[in-house]
């Protein structure tokens, strides 16, 4: 890839997929946007007339955009928070030689392969039902009044279950990191009288850096979009408390029938996922480098 | 002071014994090499001592102290590893002061000591850069110097020369001889070359599965090899070790002689004689390897370096009869 030639080459070969790519991307975003300036309700057909920033005012005075937003960036850091500390931990832990290392590996990677909806209906009501649930019973059967997770911790809830869901994705991620560090550093370090926190602190967290940053990067992008969870446990419900930014955009185009303000919700979610990665890269794009 | 004592010591991985009972002193100030094939336990040996590996039975005395259940860093010995295992995102300062860190020395003694390890090791233009900016004998003398300023009282140096190319290895070799004279601290070095071990040793420990074969200073090993084994892995090139008809006519079930205590000569006047095969010059010396002697396949010859016979003639060999090393049945050395 260094002569003239091969880069132009290189070029014209790419270039079918990029601008597939591109129109892929372009397309959708126009359209989006373009509906966002006009009056389009499916429960008056006919008429879409320019509508000017009329969608975009009343989505942004609906009394549930100031909660969606906090929801959402709640939900996605504190998921973050539970994956990233506890995937370090399972890395940890299974990195260390045991009996039956192959089946337990497989039994803490098992939940990413359930499917949201599924899991998340399986949380609702075997573990967070008050009556029927595990978590009820325990607490029924140790005398203590049962909680309803759904009613009184409702976002809570919903980043257990999701934090559940993708732990095994960030201890997967942090596992293989792990197991890359050279173990003569380890001994070195040992060697040079540090103990396992200190081990831990200096070199095994440098050493994960990269792989926490590329953790990060990639739930935020699939966190910032979490939609099925809370359709089949709460509804976005008690009131807001669960409604993110996602569900929001879902109630104005599908349960108002606005796709007026639907699309100008569509791209308030835009914006936001790009502040999001801008302060991101800002903070750890810089461990990607060198 | 580092007086090294292992008694008794031996070390197994699960059933498999790879060092059975083994005693060793290694006196203080000295330079000790362990040398052997791969796979001879030369390594475990030296982690036995380090403490990264634990001791199946036996003891370790560090300065008369048994340190068997001490942890590595509680040995008070550094070590230097093959892969030099620097902390990539470390300068080269945070990594030579990571030790001193460790062990909570204070900041201006830390920076002395830095100063003082940085000159030494001309390794003051790089402080501040990261290991992955070095050169190869650089990033060795990094790890040089992360092991000196822990003062300790003992050395460990694992192959530390295996990933450098031939000319760094030769000037590390110097190097690291001219620390130890210059610390005087009890050195232990673990190589496969036999050379390193020849120009370095104070005394060299010889090993084969665990076992030592012989202990002792280089000219020592090089002049009455207790056994086969070490006759043929010191020296270089090899020494010819031969059987048959030929060693009993000197008295001995297997003799040996080295390739620089046999002259070249006429066939017809010579005690034995064979064809030559490759010839490599080295220009001081020219080592010719020669076939259809009636002792051993190939035997191999120094001669000087003008001495010209090409492929296939006929070479006479001359042996200098005081320096044919003979060995019994059992490949002792037969005195």
């Amino acid at each position: 890839m260094s002569t003239k030639a091969s880069r132009s080459a290189a070029r014209l070969m790419i270039s079918p997929a990029v601008v597939l790519l591109l129109m892929w991307m372009i397309v959708p975003l126009v359209m989006t946007v373009y509906f966002s300036f006009l009056r389009y309700n499916l429960l008056s057909p006919g008429a879409t007339p320019w509508a000017g920033w009329d969608n975009y005012y009343w989505f942004i005075t609906d009394p549930s955009f100031n909660d969606a937003i906090w929801n959402t960036l709640a939900l996605v850091g504190g998921i973050l928070v539970i994956t990233v500390v506890g995937g370090i931990g399972f890395a940890l832990l299974l990195d260390r030689p045991m009996f039956g290392t192959g089946i337990i590996r497989i039994m803490v990677i098992a939940p990413f392969f359930v499917m949201p909806t599924v899991s998340a209906l399986v949380w609702k009501n075997m573990f967070f039902n008050p009556v029927n649930g595990i978590f009820g019973n325990i607490a029924t059967s140790l005398g203590l009044q049962p909680i309803d997770f759904f009613a009184e911790i409702p976002l809570l809830s919903i980043i257990f279950i999701v934090s559940w869901m993708w732990l095994p994705f960030a201890t997967l991620i942090l596992l293989t990191a792990l197991q890359s560090l050279d173990q003569e550093q380890l001994e070195a370090a040992e060697m040079d009288g540090a103990s396992w926190s200190n081990r831990f602190w200096y070199i095994m967290l440098p050493h994960l850096a990269r792989a926490i940053t590329v953790v990060i990067l990639i739930q935020t992008i699939f966190l910032l979009s979490v939609f099925a969870e809370i359709l089949v446990t709460t509804n976005g419900g008690p009131g807001t408390a669960t409604t993110n930014l996602t569900y929001l955009i879902y109630v104005s185009s599908l349960l108002q029938f606005d796709v007026g303000m639907g699309s100008a919700g569509g791209v308030f979610a835009i914006i936001l996922a790009n502040i999001v990665a801008i302060f991101l890269m800002r903070m750890i794009g810089k461990n990607l480098d060198a | 002071m580092g007086r090294i004592t292992l008694e008794k010591v031996t070390k197994s991985f699960g059933e498999v014994e790879v060092i059975p009972p083994l005693d060793l002193t290694i006196e203080d100030g000295e330079f000790t090499v362990f040398v052997g094939p791969s796979g001879c336990g030369k390594s475990t040996l030296l982690r036995l001592i380090a403490g990264l590996e634990d001791t199946t039975s036996g003891h370790i005395r560090i300065d008369g102290e048994d340190a068997t259940d001490l942890p590595p860093a509680k040995r008070g010995l550094a070590m230097v590893f093959q892969s030099y295992a620097l902390y990539p995102h470390m300068s080269v300062r945070k990594n030579i002061a990571f030790p001193m860190k460790m062990a909570k020395v204070p900041e201006d003694e830390q920076n002395r000591r830095i100063e003082q390890a940085a000159k030494a090791l001309n390794l003051t233009e790089y402080l501040d850069r990261r290991p992955g900016q070095l050169s190869g004998g650089q990033r060795q003398r990094v790890a040089i110097g992360r092991a000196i300023v822990r003062e300790p009282a003992a050395f460990l140096f694992d192959e530390p020369l295996s990933n450098l190319d031939a000319a760094l290895r030769v000037g590390m070799r110097l190097e690291i001889s001219e620390l130890h004279k210059r610390l005087a601290t009890t050195m232990i070095y673990v190589t496969h070359d036999q050379v390193e071990a020849m120009t370095m040793a104070d005394k060299i420990v010889v090993l084969r599965a665990g076992n030592i074969e012989q202990v002792g200073s280089p000219l020592e090993l090089y002049k009455e090899p207790r056994n086969t084994f070490v006759a043929g892995f010191i020296g270089s090139p090899k020494m010819n070790l031969f059987e048959g008809p030929e060693a009993e006519k000197l008295g001995a079930h297997t003799a040996g002689v080295r390739p620089e205590h046999i002259e070249v000569g006429d066939p017809a006047s010579t005690y034995w004689s064979g064809t030559v095969g490759v010839a490599e010059h080295l220009g001081s010396d020219t080592f010719f390897h020669i076939h259809e002697t009636g002792l051993a396949d190939t035997i191999t010859v120094r001669a000087p370096g003008d001495v010209d016979y090409k492929h296939g003639d006929r070479i006479g060999l001359n042996p200098r009869m005081d320096m044919i090393h003979k060995f019994d049945q059992q490949g002792l050395r037969i005195q």
